[in-house]
C-alpha cells in the first residue's frame, strides 16, 4: 500500500488574525487554486502540499472564525463544511491555528472541533513572540492535557513548518479523535443522553450542533432529522444550553492553562495603547482616515496612469502589426478590430486593480481596518449601515463584485443587505476608464493655483459623487426598507502588526487574477460579439458598399474620402447600428446619438466595455489604417447636425452622470442574486440606479446645454 | 446597578453571574464570561462603540449591548 501515492484533505481553521492564511501560504506555496463552496459563492482557497514521497495533502484555508456557531454568512461555511466531513471526502485532519497571546480564546475554537470527533492538530503560532511578550508555555503538559498533538510555529519567520507536516501525517495514519469536553455531563446528562440516543452514526457535539444551528449533514436520513427536529421545540433550553456549553468550556480550558500556560504582565508593551490613542482619536483618527482614503485615490489615479498608458499604447501597436502582417480577411478583422483590443480592454485595468487590493490587504494585515469600523460605525448607523460596511465601500471603488462579497461579515441582515444595496454607487474601476476618456475631452487640461490639475479635480468630484449617491441612498433604504432583523455587532480590535510582504503579495496577486478572469471573459466575449454585431447587419448591408459608390460616382471624392463614406455607411446599416437608433429617440434628450447608444448598449454588460466599443465603432467607421488611439478617434468627431464635436461639455457632463448612477454590470447583478438569493433586489438596483441615471442626465444635458 | 455602558475609560469591573442570558453567545464565546474582569479601553468618538478588553480579548461592542450586561466591583486602575 505505500508505494501508492494517496491525497489526504487537510482543513486549516482558526480566529481571524491568528495567521491561519500566511501558513496556508507556506505549506502551499504557488499551488493554490480559488474555488468556490458548493452552493454558496464563498471563495475556496485549497492547494496541495506534499507530506511525505508518497501522500499528499489538498489543503483548504477556511474563512477565519471565532466559534463553529455561525453568526455570519462566512462562518457558516466553516459549520458546513464540518458537518459533512465524515460522509464527504473532506477532511481527513483539521489543523487549529491559534496564536499564541490569545490562546484561551483560540482554545474555545479547538475545543468544539475536537468534540467533532475528527484527527485535529493544534498550531501555536506567533511562538517568535513569546519572549518578547513574557509568556511561557509547558508544551509537553499542554500536549497531555489536550490529550493532543501540539505543534508550535512561526509563520512570519517559517519555522516549524516540517513539524506541521509530520503531525498531520502521524494525526492521519494513527487516526486517533475523541472528544475534549464531554458536553453531555455537566449540563443536563438525560437531556444528552436522549439526544445521543437518536443515532450512533454522527458524534454527540454533531447532533447538538445539527439541532441548535438548525445545519443538517446533506445525506441525513430523514427519519434521524425528524427525531433531531423535535429536540429544537424548546427554543429557550437550547439558548440556555448553549450559553451554559460555553461556560463550561472555558472553565476546562481555565484549568488546562493554569497548569501549562504563564504570562509575565510586566513585560506586556503599551505599544497598543499608544497607537490606539492616535487612531481612534476624536480629531486625528479622521484626520489619518481620509488622508489614507486620499492616498490610495490618488495613487489610483496618478500611480497606476504609467503602467496603463503602456499597455493602451503596446496593444493599438499589437493590434497595428497584426492587421499588417495578417492575410486582409474576416479572420485579419476579428482579431485587430475584436480580440486584440477586447483583451487590452481587461489587461489596462490590472494596475489599478492590483494597488487597491495591495491597499487593502495592507489596511487589514496590519490591524488599521477595525480601528476604521471603531471609528465609523456610529455614523454609518445613521445611515442603517454598520462600521463593517466600510470595508466594502472602499473595496468598492475597486470592484463591487469583491466588495459585495465582503459583506458577509456583517451579521445583522439588515445592514448588511443596505450596503448590498448601495455599493454599486461608489466609483469602481470599470469606471475609471470611462470616466478618465470623459474628462480628458472635456475638461480642458488646466492647473489651478498652479498645481491643482483641473481634470484630476473633476475625478475626485465623481468619487465623492459615488459615495455620497451611495450614503444618501442607504439613509432612503433606512427610511422605506421594512426588513426586521436582530442587530449584534462585535468586533475584534486586534494587535497592530507589521504586514508580511509574502502574504500581501499572495493577496494581491490573487484578487487580480480572479478579477482578471472573471471580468475578463465576459469582456472579451462582448468585444467579440460586438465587432460580430458591428461589421454584418440584415440583407439591405451587402449592398451598401454599391449604392455608395454608384450614388459618388460622378463625383470628385479621393480614395480615403470614399472608403470613409463607404464605413460609414456600413456601420450605420449593421445590426448594431441599428440597434443604435431604435434607442436613439429615448436617448436624444440626453444629447445621445446612437454611436452613444450602442456603447450604452453593449455597457449593460459591463461598463468598461464603452470604451472599448466606442473603439470598435470608430475603428470600423473610420476604417483608417493609423494607430490612432481612442481618444483621438473620439476628439474627431462630429456632431453633423451642430458641426460641433461630438462629445462637448454637456454630452460629456451628462455621460459622466449617466455612468455615475446606472446599475451597469451583469456581474455584480448576478452576485447581488447570489447574496440575496432573490431576484428582488437586484432588479430593485437595477430599475432604480437606471431610473436615476436617466433623469440626473436628462436634468445635466438640459441645463448645461 | 452598573453595566459596561456607565463605566468610565480607564475602569475595570467584573461581569455579573445574572447577566448570563443577557450576553449574546458570540460575546460569550469571545471571552465576555460572568465574572470575568472586564476593563473599558475607549470610546468612540460620538460616544459609541465602547472598545473593551476581557479576558484578553480586545473587542469594540455597541452601546446597546453594553447597557444589558451588569457589572459590579468597579475599581480604577
Amino acid at each position: 500500500m505505500s508505494s501508492i501515492n494517496q491525497t489526504i484533505q487537510v482543513a486549516l481553521i482558526g480566529n481571524p488574525n491568528t495567521g491561519k492564511t500566511s501558513l496556508f501560504n507556506l505549506l502551499t506555496g504557488l499551488n493554490q487554486k480559488v474555488g468556490n463552496y458548493p452552493g454558496v459563492t464563498v471563495d475556496k482557497k485549497t492547494g496541495t502540499c506534499q507530506l511525505s514521497n508518497n501522500i499528499k495533502a489538498m489543503v483548504s484555508d477556511l474563512p477565519g472564525t471565532y466559534s463553529i456557531n455561525p453568526t455570519s454568512v462566512d462562518e457558516s461555511i466553516v459549520l458546513k463544511t464540518l458537518l459533512n466531513a465524515k460522509h464527504d471526502k473532506t477532511p481527513d485532519v483539521i489543523v487549529v491555528v491559534a496564536d499564541i497571546e490569545n490562546l484561551k480564546r483560540n482554545l474555545l475554537l479547538f475545543s468544539q472541533i475536537k468534540d467533532l470527533e475528527i484527527p485535529t492538530i493544534l498550531a501555536i503560532n506567533m511562538a517568535d513572540q513569546m519572549k518578547r511578550k513574557g509568556i511561557s508555555i509547558n508544551l509537553n503538559a499542554l500536549k497531555e492535557e489536550l490529550g493532543n498533538e501540539v505543534v508550535l510555529i512561526s509563520a512570519r519567520k517559517s519555522e516549524g513548518i516540517d513539524n506541521i507536516k509530520k503531525a498531520i501525517l502521524t494525526s492521519y495514519q494513527e487516526a486517533k479523535a475523541f472528544p475534549l469536553c464531554n458536553i453531555n455531563h455537566k449540563i443536563d446528562a438525560a437531556y444528552f443522553q436522549n439526544l445521543k440516543a437518536i443515532t450512533s452514526e454522527y458524534s454527540l457535539y454533531e447532533l447538538w450542533l445539527m439541532i441548535t444551528q438548525d445545519s443538517y449533514p446533506d445525506n441525513l436520513n430523514d427519519e434521524t432529522k425528524k427525531k433531531l427536529i423535535v429536540f429544537k421545540n424548546d427554543v429557550i433550553k437550547l439558548k440556555k444550553y448553549q450559553h451554559k456549553e460555553t461556560i463550561y468550556r472555558y472553565q476546562e480550558i481555565n484549568t488546562i492553562l493554569k497548569k501549562t500556560y504563564t504570562v509575565d504582565q510586566s513585560k506586556a508593551t503599551d505599544l497598543r495603547a499608544k497607537l490606539d490613542k492616535i487612531f481612534t482619536h476624536k480629531i486625528f483618527g479622521y484626520v489619518l482616515f481620509f488622508g489614507i482614503l486620499l492616498l490610495i485615490f490618488q495613487s489610483i489615479f496618478d500611480w497606476a496612469s504609467v503602467p496603463m498608458d503602456f499597455i493602451d499604447a503596446q496593444f493599438a501597436n499589437l493590434s497595428a502589426y497584426a492587421k499588417k502582417i495578417l492575410p486582409a480577411g474576416v479572420v485579419n478583422d476579428l482579431i485587430t478590430d475584436g480580440v486584440i483590443p477586447g483583451i487590452g480592454g481587461v489587461l489596462i485595468f490590472i494596475p489599478q486593480i492590483a494597488i487597491l487590493f495591495l491597499f487593502i490587504a495592507i489596511l487589514e494585515e496590519t490591524g488599521y481596518m477595525s480601528r476604521v469600523v471603531f471609528l465609523m460605525d456610529k455614523i454609518m448607523r445613521r445611515f442603517g449601515m454598520s462600521g463593517k460596511s466600510v470595508i466594502p465601500l472602499i473595496s468598492g471603488t475597486a470592484c463591487a463584485i469583491p466588495a459585495v462579497m465582503a459583506t458577509r461579515n456583517i451579521s445583522s441582515w439588515r445592514e448588511r443587505l443596505i450596503t448590498i444595496l448601495v455599493t454599486p454607487f461608489t466609483t469602481c474601476s470599470a469606471r475609471l476608464p470611462v470616466y478618465a476618456i470623459l474628462i480628458a475631452l472635456v475638461v480642458p487640461n488646466k492647473k489651478i493655483a498652479g498645481f491643482l490639475s483641473l481634470q484630476g479635480l473633476m475625478l475626485l468630484f465623481m468619487y465623492i459623487l459615488g459615495f455620497a449617491t451611495a450614503v444618501i441612498a442607504a439613509a432612503i433604504l433606512h427610511k422605506t426598507l421594512k426588513v426586521k432583523t436582530k442587530t449584534f455587532f462585535v468586533i475584534e480590535m486586534p494587535d497592530y502588526k507589521l504586514p508580511s510582504i509574502k502574504n500581501l503579495g499572495f493577496e494581491m496577486l490573487e484578487k487580480t487574477k480572479a478579477f482578471v478572469l472573471g471580468a475578463g471573459k465576459i469582456i472579451l466575449a462582448l468585444s467579440v460579439v460586438l465587432w460580430f454585431l458591428a461589421s454584418n447587419g440584415p440583407k439591405s448591408y451587402d449592398n451598401v458598399e454599391k449604392t455608395i459608390l454608384e450614388n459618388t460616382s460622378n463625383t470628385k471624392l479621393s480614395d480615403t474620402e470614399l472608403s470613409k463614406k463607404v464605413a460609414a455607411a456600413k456601420l450605420e446599416n449593421s445590426y448594431i447600428g441599428i440597434m443604435g437608433k431604435a434607442i436613439e429617440p429615448a436617448i436624444k434628450p440626453l444629447g445621445y446619438d446612437w454611436k452613444i447608444g450602442i456603447a450604452i448598449i453593449s455597457s449593460f454588460a459591463a461598463r468598461e466595455v464603452f470604451v472599448g466599443s466606442l473603439a470598435t465603432i470608430y475603428s470600423v467607421g473610420s476604417d483608417d489604417e493609423d494607430t490612432a488611439t481612442i481618444k483621438q478617434r473620439m476628439a474627431s468627431e462630429v456632431n453633423p447636425e451642430t458641426e460641433e464635436r461630438r462629445f462637448n461639455f454637456p454630452v460629456g457632463m451628462s455621460l459622466l452622470i449617466f455612468y455615475a448612477f446606472a446599475m451597469q454590470c451583469m456581474a455584480t447583478l448576478a452576485i447581488v442574486k447570489r447574496e440575496t438569493k432573490t431576484w428582488k433586489w437586484p432588479l430593485i438596483q437595477l430599475i432604480g440606479m437606471g431610473a436615476l441615471a436617466y433623469l440626473s442626465s436628462l436634468l445635466t444635458y438640459q441645463v448645461l446645454s | 446597578m452598573k453595566t459596561i455602558a456607565s463605566l468610565h475609560i480607564g475602569e475595570i469591573g467584573f461581569i455579573a453571574e445574572e447577566s448570563l442570558s443577557n450576553i449574546p453567545l458570540k460575546l460569550l464565546e469571545m471571552g465576555c464570561l460572568p465574572g470575568a474582569e472586564i476593563k473599558l479601553i475607549q470610546i468612540a468618538p460620538l460616544n459609541d462603540p465602547l472598545y473593551i478588553c476581557v479576558n484578553g480579548s480586545h473587542l469594540a461592542i455597541r452601546k446597546e449591548t453594553a447597557r444589558e450586561i451588569k457589572i459590579v466591583d468597579v475599581l480604577d486602575e
